[in-house]
């Protein structure tokens, strides 16, 4: 019976990344915006948006990494020395752009500088995300159940790549965000923005999806063999279709809603298309959920609190984004 | 060049739970002041109350910044610095840690954001509720933490099966031998480190004649707690002392730099342990006074350090010196607050200059005594990470020195930025003082910070 427990923290560990990729992925999008905005006045606003929120966004990603701990010490174990550089990396940009928060309004010579380290923070914090999934997907070396390649093992092309789309993927969350919580001069450049930005994911997800296929035959076996095919072929034109509604709706000055969750859905297909490809792999392309999982009694205990915490803090976090909901007016703050 | 990792992996853990436990230790306690406030000033109606817990709740929120963003290093570190360490005892250290993110993390990070911007939005009984949210959140999250760190020092509830830590009985594992001591010692200690902060700052004030209602507060606050909680943290830290003894005795040796356990403990006052020699220099000491403290009798024996090899021995200096600033800083604290009382009890507080201008620089005596405390703890346990199950040299991750050395740099440069700045502010923030939240109010309808600084 303890398979399918390893399964189900499979299961909860997606929920915690899902949920850490789309808000924190909205919010470091703010921090990736933050350069082209005009004005202090317009980033004043724009920081004030995510400002009751981040830290609570950033939480999922604390979960994300103490579930992997819990439920699944030897992937955690073999992950984190592999992808050790751009882990410090990312920790480093978090650093800056969340004390960020407080300190550009603490300073005051020093606000340019904080306006930097947000965005910059932010930016370095989303690339080195997506270089550890690129890393991921091109799957990692093992050695007598410890991490066993180089250190730079990392670093390739498809890795980059994976970084400079997740820099954009966010930039689009935070531009639709923008959409949905202000008006004025920046939901305008949001909106003009974020169709440059659409038009970029579209082009990294067709990269990566023929990418990988053509790269990792593992991959180009589970998608492209029958029946397979025939089940997993509704997620790439779901998402053209998605693409297709979010383009309209950006060009639809009535529709401040629909950009965003159009965004989310596009994360939500591409996430869903890399589980199709590295299912059930966790150190890809060796080790499964089974072979990493903790002691049954480690998952068993964790796996009750988790089952009944998580419905009181998605309860309690939807209560706050409600409480804090409707848009930022022009000079207004909760600042 | 050859980088030693296990070294390089224990300076920088050393030095980034440093940084990271002044912000916690803080934070605990300054979330329970202001959720304090916050109920007074509902129940008496008094403005100063509101005024206080607005001001420090800008100084909270620059502070608990720094404790996200640092403690979000630490919990990426087991993995990075200390891989073997993860895979071996994972499964235990692993859920309690994963529970401190479910009950407390966000909890305090959620309602964080009400606590911090929901001044003027939302009902006071609501504010009220996020205050007290975050100040229980922050106290679970002690909890669950030391009660990981403590099974580190005092394993229990597990079995080895193939070199691997497997729990066995979670009540055991969660209240394990060391658990409630460290945990109610901590718990003071933050309570008590934050307690001296406002008193040094109401003494602040009061000297340069500002904000006179709330200096008085903050130093009546500020002296009446710690002249409850400072003789209560040394009666903890000697149970502390006494179940150590029982279950770590080489590290209760080695703060004690006792070497030969035939013979009665002296109380070394001041000394230099010779690590080669195994003696003692220049000693000055109580004679028998840790056999009395350690085993209420001044001929009791106690083990020594000879009993067990050197390479089983910690660091003896470091542990023991650690635990003199610790216990010095410990009678101070009750000295300096038994008086502060009874000056207040002679009506004569608030003008005995002589107590009031040294009383506003004592603000950074707790964090040492915190830092102190945990190196005496940590440095103590060594030379293992899990005691009796796991070596810190086999603890620690396949990463070439080299790695760690770079990051560590970087570490040591970052945070010496992003800290020094913010120590900066939270000191800014304290020179313009209370008054400027309550003008800065009404413009914008909702500003617990003007929109732009300059206003
Ligand atoms: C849950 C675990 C945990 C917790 C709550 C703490 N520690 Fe710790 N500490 C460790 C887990 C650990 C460790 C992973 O076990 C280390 C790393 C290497 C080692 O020897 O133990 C360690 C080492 C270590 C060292 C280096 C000692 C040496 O190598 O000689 C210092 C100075 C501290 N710690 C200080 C602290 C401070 C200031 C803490 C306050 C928060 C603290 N530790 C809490
Ligand atoms: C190895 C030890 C530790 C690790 C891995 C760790 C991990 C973390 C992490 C990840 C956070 C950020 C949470 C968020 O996003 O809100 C955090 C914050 C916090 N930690 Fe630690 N921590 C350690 C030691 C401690 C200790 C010993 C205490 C208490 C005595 C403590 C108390 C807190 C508190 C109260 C916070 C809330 C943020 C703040 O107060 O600034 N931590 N810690
Ligand atoms: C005055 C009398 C005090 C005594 C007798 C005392 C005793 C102790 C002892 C024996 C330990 C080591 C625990 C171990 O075996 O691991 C310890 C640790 C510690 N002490 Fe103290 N202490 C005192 C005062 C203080 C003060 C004033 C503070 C801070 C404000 C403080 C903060 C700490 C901390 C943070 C630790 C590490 C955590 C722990 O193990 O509990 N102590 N103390």
């Amino acid at each position: 019976m303890e398979w399918y427990i390893a399964l189900i923290w499979a299961g909860v560990l997606g929920v915690a990344v899902a949920m850490y990729v789309i808000l924190d992925g909205f919010d470091l999008g703010i921090g990736i915006l933050f350069p082209f905005a005009k004005t202090e006045y317009e980033r004043d606003q724009m920081m004030n948006t995510v400002a009751p929120f981040w830290d609570g966004n950033e939480t999922w990603l604390v979960l994300g990494g103490g579930g992997l701990l819990a439920a699944f010490p030897t992937a955690y174990a073999i992950l984190m020395p592999a992808f050790y550089l751009p882990v410090i990396a990312m920790l480093l940009g978090l650093i800056f752009r969340g004390v960020a928060f407080e300190f550009r309004w603490a300073g005051r010579r020093s606000k340019k500088f904080w306006n930097f380290a947000f965005a910059a923070g932010s930016a370095l914090a989303a690339a080195a995300q997506g270089v550890i999934l690129g890393a991921l997907i091109q799957g990692v070396k093992v050695e007598n159940g410890a991490f066993g390649g180089g250190h730079f093992d990392f670093a390739t092309p498809f890795a980059f790549l994976c970084g400079a789309a997740v820099v954009v993927g966010y930039a689009l969350l935070g531009a639709t965000w923008l959409m949905m919580k202000t008006d004025g001069e920046v939901a305008r450049l949001a909106r003009a923005h974020a169709k440059w930005l659409l038009a970029a994911v579209i082009v990294f997800m067709g990269i990566v999806s023929l990418w990988t296929p053509l790269a990792f035959p593992r991959i180009a076996e589970r998608w492209f063999s029958l029946p397979n095919f025939i089940f997993f072929s509704p997620v790439p034109l779901v998402t053209a279709l998605v693409a297709f509604v979010c383009w309209k709706s950006l060009a639809d000055e009535r529709r401040e809603v629909l950009p965003f969750l159009c965004a989310i859905a596009l994360f939500f297909l591409g996430y869903s298309g890399l589980v199709i490809s590295n299912f059930p792999y966790l150190v890809p392309p060796t080790l499964t959920v089974w072979q990493t999982a903790a002691a049954p009694a480690s998952q068993i205990f964790l796996l009750l609190g988790t089952l009944f915490m998580l419905p009181i803090i998605l309860g309690y976090t939807g209560f706050v984004y409600w409480l804090f909901r409707g848009k930022i007016r022009a000079g207004e703050g909760y600042h | 060049m050859d980088f030693d990792p296990v070294l390089l992996a224990r300076l920088q853990f050393a030095f980034t739970i440093s940084f990271h436990i002044i912000f916690p230790t803080f934070t605990i306690g300054l979330s329970a002041y202001i959720a304090t406030l916050e109920v007074m000033w509902l129940w008496s109606a008094r403005e100063h109350y509101h005024r206080l817990a607005r001001f420090w709740t800008k100084i909270f929120a620059v502070s608990f910044a720094m404790g996200v963003v640092s403690g979000l290093v630490l919990s990426y570190e087991f993995g990075t610095n200390w891989s073997r360490f993860s895979a071996i005892a994972g499964n235990i250290v692993g859920p309690l840690m994963g529970y401190e993110v479910l009950v407390a993390f966000f909890l305090e990070s959620t309602f964080l954001g009400i606590m911090l911007f929901g001044w003027n939005r939302f009902p006071r009984g609501l504010h009220v509720f996020a205050c007290i949210a975050v100040a229980t959140g922050t106290l679970i999250s002690a909890f669950w933490i030391i009660s990981a760190n403590s099974w580190m020092h005092t394993p229990a509830g597990h079995a080895m099966q193939n070199g691997v830590a497997v729990p066995v009985d979670w009540l055991q594992i969660i209240f394990n031998p060391s658990f409630p001591y460290r945990l109610a010692h901590m718990a003071t200690a933050a309570y008590l480190t934050t307690s001296f902060v406002v008193l040094a700052v109401g003494a602040r004030y009061l000297l340069a004649g500002k904000y006179l209602d709330e200096a008085k507060t903050m130093l009546r606050m500020g002296v009446g707690f710690a002249a409850i909680v400072a003789p209560l943290q040394l009666f903890i830290g000697d149970q502390h002392g006494l179940n150590t003894l029982k279950y770590q005795p080489i590290k209760i040796a080695a703060m004690e730099a006792h070497w030969d356990g035939s013979t009665p403990g002296d109380f070394e006052i001041f000394a230099w342990p010779d690590q080669k020699g195994e003696t003692n220099r220049y000693a000055i000491s109580v004679p028998r006074g840790s056999s009395l403290v350690l085993t209420h009798d001044p001929n009791g024996l106690f083990p020594g350090l000879k009993s067990v090899a050197a390479s089983e021995r910690p660091n003896v200096p470091i542990v023991f010196f650690a635990f003199r600033i610790m216990l010095g800083i410990g009678f101070f604290m009750i000295g300096a607050a038994l008086l502060g009382a009874f000056l207040w009890w002679r009506g004569k507080l608030f003008e005995a200059r002589w107590y009031l201008v040294p009383a506003q620089f004592v603000w950074w005596i707790g964090f040492v005594a915190v830092i102190a405390g945990w190196t005496v703890t940590e440095a103590g346990r060594q030379p293992w990470v899990a005691y009796g199950i796991l070596r810190t040299a086999d603890a620690v991750s396949p990463v070439p020195g080299s790695s760690i050395a770079i990051t560590l740099a970087l570490f040591v440069l970052v945070y010496g930025i992003v800290f020094s700045m913010g120590i900066y502010y939270i000191n800014r923030l304290i020179n313009t003082g209370p008054a400027s939240v309550a003008n800065a109010e009404p413009v914008s309808g909702m500003a617990s910070r003007p929109i732009s600084p300059e206003t």
